[in-house]
């Protein structure tokens, strides 16, 4: 299995993109590196729009405008990654009659990078998750399910790197306890490992033997709980590591990602953007080689 | 020797990584809305699903004599009476050639009555709004303390909980006057319960299914077994009876 994906960008990208110093006239001058993050969340099936007379969303959503949407951006930046963090099925008949066909053919077309497994994945048992996958060209991604003695068994990664214009940026995915929220004949002998150890696992793996630029999790653990359940501020909290959470699960509506400390106090970005593909989340990264190689290379003349 | 120098540094330096940190952060949210046009090569891709999902979802299953919505009376109604009698009538061959075993009752809940029906033809889309989710049926062993418990709970709530097999009679002032199953006073130590698995888990507090003696999973769809009794039925007949009533206070 492929450990590192090499993102090839558009023509009009390679233009931009190829040059040591990469900047295109939307990147900002004073950096050297621009990656742009965009994700979704519980899109549960909603394909269409929801309708125009709808009560709480009308006319809001659609996997054809988000498809636009996404264009334009990687217009602006072709080094674009585009991530969600799980429960594409279930919600509106085109998972009751294609079983999540359509979802992931769809987040094909519309260019996902990655995504990872929700509760409502299992909702047609974790059979039919290793039967859609063959419509998916994207990875799907969960470090603490252990899926050896189920069907998911090789077809799913702990992690993925993507090489983006030269930087490394390593995603995992997370997701929830599945007892007590499915039924066991659906996830049969998945099991769930603890997250934060697998979380802090994964960190050490892709910065270490990886060595990722930007570390990125997929998280289906939900946003805040009041009790003792891991969620995403806590998984903040007590990793270190990490750049960004993007979370799913609660259906989270917040007016902007929310900046955490980490174990060690440095910053780590927690997003989640609702429900039902109403919102798309970006967060752009600007980079810097602060060690400035070339810099030095070239005054080491003497 | 200076050139040479130079190409030296230059093939370290291409040998060494570069590490680049995080320097700045812009974040934002952006709204899916009709300012996004609509892309024709998803559109394209969509249309035929679409279309099938719409033809299978206007499917006429039945014919409905009068529109059934839950809000019809205070303990029992149409569309329940009619969800409670599908699931006897539907489930019980099933437990049957499977366990050997007779239904004695249903208890689905009323907060599970997503939608109603409509006067005129019944569609797959209305079974759809009636029961949206993948429910299944799920039949519990009760013994009779737990089954006297789901009497009380049914006394307590006065509300139309889908019910079949079961008669009720309240007294005035709310208290039990009269409980039969299938016309018989309570004398059996088990009963066969009919729910859905999200009932006998403990939704909507019916807790007395959590301690069942045994549960059997029919693998049958609430919304498949709604389908498959509203194509039986062809015209549908339920009504308000006499399975859940309360004496008429004294005057």
């Amino acid at each position: 299995m492929k450990r590192r994906h090499f993102i090839k960008t558009t023509s009009t990208a390679a233009a931009i993109g190829v040059s040591g110093i990469g900047l295109s006239s939307f990147t900002k001058p004073q950096h050297q590196k621009h990656i742009t993050i965009l994700h979704t969340n519980d899109v549960h099936s909603h394909i269409d729009p929801f309708p125009k007379n709808h009560s709480k969303y009308p006319n809001l959503g659609g996997a054809s405008r988000r498809f636009n949407y996404i264009n334009h951006v990687k217009n602006e930046n072709p080094n674009t990654l585009i991530l969600d963090a799980g429960d594409a099925f279930q919600g509106t008949p085109y998972f009751n009659f294609y079983g999540g066909e359509l979802e992931y053919k769809i987040m094909s077309k519309l260019g996902y990078h990655a995504s990872t497994i929700g509760n409502h994945e299992f909702d047609n048992g974790i059979d039919n998750i290793a039967a859609q996958l063959e419509h998916a060209q994207f990875d799907l991604l969960n470090a603490n399910y252990d899926l050896r003695n189920t069907s998911l068994n090789g077809l799913t990664k702990p992690y993925q790197v993507f090489e983006v214009d030269g930087i490394n940026i390593g995603i995992f995915g997370l997701g929830i306890e599945l007892e007590g929220l499915v039924s066991k004949d659906l996830y049969k002998e998945t099991k769930y490992l603890d997250p934060v150890e697998v979380a802090k696992d994964q960190v050490e793996i892709l910065k270490q033997q990886e060595h990722c630029d930007l570390v990125i999790c997929l998280s289906h653990l939900g946003y805040s709980y009041n009790s003792k359940k891991i969620d995403d501020l806590k998984l903040a909290k007590q990793t270190h590591g990490i750049d960004l959470i993007i979370g799913g699960h609660t259906h989270t509506f917040l007016d902007q990602p929310i900046p955490t400390k980490n174990a060690k106090g440095n910053n780590v970005i927690v997003n989640q953007v609702g429900w039902a593909g109403i919102n798309v989340g970006r967060i752009d990264f600007y980079l810097d080689d602060l060690n400035n190689w070339e810099n030095t290379g070239t005054s080491q003349e003497v | 020797m200076r050139i040479y120098l130079i190409a030296l540094c230059f093939i370290l330096f291409a040998c060494q990584s570069k590490t680049y940190k995080v320097t700045e952060i812009d974040t934002k949210q952006v709204i899916i809305d009709s300012t996004y046009n609509k892309s024709n090569e998803i559109e394209a891709f969509v249309k035929p699903y679409r279309k099938k999902i719409n033809n299978e979802m206007n499917k006429a299953l039945a014919y409905s004599p009068k529109a059934m919505f839950k809000s019809e009376a205070k303990l029992n109604t149409s569309i329940g009476n009619l969800m409670a009698d599908a699931v006897l009538e539907l489930g019980n061959p099933i437990l049957s050639q499977r366990e050997n075993l007779k239904i004695d009752a249903v208890l689905l809940n009323y907060g599970g009555i997503r939608g109603g029906i409509n006067k005129g033809e019944v569609t797959t889309r209305t079974a759809y709004n009636i029961m949206p989710f993948e429910n299944e049926i799920v039949v519990a062993k009760l013994d009779s303390l737990r089954f006297k418990q789901l009497i009380t709970y049914l006394v307590e709530a006065k509300r139309a909980h889908p019910i079949a097999g079961l008669n009720l009679t309240l007294q005035a002032n709310g208290q039990l006057q009269l409980v039969e199953v299938n016309g018989k006073p309570l004398n059996q130590a088990f009963y066969y319960v009919a729910t859905s698995d999200y009932l006998v888990k403990g939704g909507d507090h019916m807790s007395f299914f959590t301690k069942a003696d045994t549960t059997y999973n029919l693998n049958y769809k609430l919304r498949s077994l709604l389908i498959d009794y509203f194509e039986q039925q062809d015209t549908l007949s339920s009504k308000v009876d006499s399975r859940f009533t309360q004496l008429n206070p004294k005057s």
